[in-house]
């Protein structure tokens, strides 16, 4: 139940892809470079490589989604895979035992990987020790906890961009303590190695034990976007203003939000990131957005190719390990 | 039927008795302790060299989970589990379905223990009426019909003039209250120690403040009112620093510790082992060092199992969405013994 590892299989390869955390150095490299050979795979005449054939891939999403569930349902397609979408009524309280049913069901079908998105940090471990030995489970964002593929999607960007991880200072900006993002974020860079790593937010928003997560933490905009070569913009949820989080957007804006006037205390060349979807005037103003250092639609597109590279890697392992569990 | 159970130590704390003694049973009674009775002829013999030999254990907080919730578990169940770990006294804690806040409830459970016959069950009654904090509970009627005390169970009394009523109508009951101290306001939502896990997990977090908040104010009112007050099972170092103190300044309140504690910290929760999902949150290793160390001072005066049983399905969902617990009854003794080793 509690193997260490439970996202590798008994060669060290990916089985599952459940979080950053744990994967080596050179694991994370080379989804990178995986995903760098599908990525002209959407410009050619014929969109697709037979990589999968044959094998049935079923997004399982139980929270609402746009931009992660379709391009995990392309890359998918380019892959040659067929593909099955179940959207999970997100108001029904989905329990544990019923999550349990329904994947066994599936498994019945002889479906080959369930690609999730949970409210619940931890699920998509759960479901990874529930399934049959030859179901993979990529996790495609659980509660707080991770979403991997952002983060890897993140990192493709950040090398096509900048090159090189070594000497970049890198600024994640936002609503740290709920985003499953940004924690995945924080591991892969740190284990690829970035020269200093900031967090930066009101004290509301940054648990205090994060900084043992290899973060230096920061409460001031001005003070952590100085000489920034990437600027990682975090989602703001909408929900956050009726607790005692923040006063209010207004005042978040003026505080945390990115504008073409904080931006210009980073690196001339700095890139401009976010996740998406975009709150315009809450974390980050239209110009920076949609300006010349904004990169958030090239992380879209990446984001195919990534998902390509990840869904290979784990379902196109030669079955030696069948035994192994 | 007479038994003689030979060279055991008999450890027997109310009589201060722990001595290395031969004890002698007749009928299910002692009849005996060191020599013979004039007559003896054990009918069976047990060398108990090297072993302990002591009274039923009590159990100050145990879920039995029946009336309201026996497809987790029942009174017999439950107690029979008590007997195999020796314990033959439970208490359990209002927080039934019915909640025990009348007469019939206390009943209800002490004939379901009778019947089965394992292990006695005393009931602890609601503190207020359908633990919800806001009106008080008959106490008098709960004590009448056998309560030794009373709680509001794992649910807080966030009215402080509720609590402070409460308490002041306890004492004038002559109840001990039985407190769970916990901040409502820091709690909710929360499945872990808010701290290095909860933060790496991204799962939402319990501070130590919930824990030292609620004692804080607690404490005040015990003070004021003058209440019998026991603090069940607090999972903090400071909250029960805390504790120590008000007893250095005279205050008679006592606290006991869930043995989990005493063993197990935030770590163990490793990639989401729904096991160690537990309320009060499982905390630091310098909690659990500082809890075995008032275990040891004497500022924690009882270790109990916190049994919370469960269906198999309890477990089987994503962390926070699992139900929190653990089952304790057969553990509590040899975990309690190895304390002592620790």
């Amino acid at each position: 139940m509690r193997r260490r590892n439970l996202q590798l299989d008994a060669q060290g390869r990916l089985r599952h892809l459940l979080t950053i955390e744990g994967l080596k150095r050179q694991q994370i490299v080379d989804i990178l470079d995986t995903a760098e050979s599908f990525i002209g795979v959407g410009d050619q005449p014929v969109r697709k490589i037979p990589l999968l054939r044959g094998k049935t891939v079923v997004n399982l999403f139980f929270e609402a989604s746009t931009r992660t569930l379709t391009t995990f349902e392309l890359a998918a397609k380019r892959l040659s895979a067929d593909v099955l979408k179940i959207n999970i009524n997100t108001s029904a309280t989905v329990k544990g035992e019923s999550l349990l049913d329904m994947l066994r069901n599936l498994e019945a079908m002889h479906c080959d990987m369930f690609v999730v998105r949970h409210g619940d940090s931890g699920a998509a471990h759960l479901i990874a020790q529930h399934v049959a030995p030859h179901i993979s489970v990529v996790n495609a964002g659980d509660g707080r906890h991770a979403h991997p593929t952002q983060a890897l999607l993140d990192m493709f960007t950040i090398r096509q961009q900048k090159g090189e991880f070594a000497p970049l200072t890198v600024a994640i900006v936002g609503d740290i303590l709920h985003s499953r993002v940004a924690r995945s974020q924080i591991h892969a860079l740190t284990t690829l190695g970035v020269s200093e790593l900031r967090v930066v937010a009101p004290r509301t928003l940054v648990p205090e034990a994060v900084s043992g997560l290899g973060v230096h933490v920061f409460h001031d905009l001005h003070e952590g976007l100085r000489d920034a070569d990437v600027v990682i913009m975090l989602r703001l949820q909408k929900e956050r203003m009726q607790g005692a989080m923040l006063p209010s957007e207004h005042e978040y804006f003026h505080t945390f939000g990115l504008t073409e006037d904080s931006l210009a205390v980073a690196k001339p060349d700095a890139i401009v990131m976010h996740p998406g979807p975009i709150n315009r005037c809450v974390e980050i103003s239209s110009e920076v957005a949609d300006g010349p250092q904004s990169v958030i639609l090239q992380q879209v597109s990446n984001g195919i190719a990534v998902r390509m590279a990840v869904m290979s890697m784990v379902l196109g392992r030669a079955p030696v390990d069948e035994e192994a569990r | 039927m007479r038994l003689s159970i030979l060279n055991g130590r008999v450890i027997d704390p109310v009589n201060g008795v722990d001595r290395v003694a031969d004890l002698f049973v007749v009928k299910g009674r002692i009849a005996a302790l060191g020599n013979a009775p004039e007559g003896f002829v054990a009918d069976r013999s047990i060398d108990a060299s090297g072993q302990l030999v002591c009274p039923g254990l009590v159990d100050l907080r145990a879920r039995l989970r029946e009336p309201g919730q026996e497809t987790k578990a029942t009174i017999a169940s439950e107690t029979r589990a008590a007997a195999a770990g020796g314990i033959t006294t439970l208490v359990s804690p209002p927080d039934t379905d019915p909640v025990v806040d009348n007469p019939a409830v206390v009943d209800l459970i002490r004939h379901r223990a009778a019947q089965a016959g394992f292990a006695r069950v005393l009931s602890l009654g609601a503190l207020t009426q359908g633990l919800t904090g806001k009106t008080l509970a008959e106490m008098y009627a709960l004590k009448t019909a056998g309560c030794i005390g009373v709680s509001n169970g794992d649910r807080a009394v966030s009215n402080t003039e509720v609590m402070r009523r409460a308490m002041e109508y306890a004492a004038t009951q002559s109840l001990p209250v039985f407190l769970r101290a916990e901040d409502p306001w820091l709690a909710e939502g929360g499945c872990a120690h808010e701290g290095a896990v909860s933060v790496r997990l991204g799962l939402p977090g319990i501070p130590e403040a919930a824990e030292t908040i609620a004692v804080a104010r607690d404490l005040q009112l015990i003070e004021q009112t003058g209440v019998h007050a026991h603090f069940c099972g607090l999972s903090s170092v400071r909250a029960v620093k805390m504790i120590a103190r008000a007893r250095f300044d005279g205050l008679p309140v006592t606290v006991d510790v869930s043995a989990h504690q005493l063993f197990l910290t935030e770590m163990d929760i490793g990639y989401f082992d729904s096991q160690c999902h537990v309320r009060p949150p499982l905390r630091t290793q310098r909690d659990r060092d500082g809890l075995r160390q008032a275990l040891a001072d004497g500022t924690i005066s009882a270790v109990c199992s916190d049994h919370q049983p469960h269906d198999v399905d309890a477990k089987l969902a994503p962390f926070p969405a699992s139900e929190p617990g653990i089952s304790g009854l057969e553990t509590l003794l040899p975990l309690t013994l190895r304390t002592k080793a620790c």
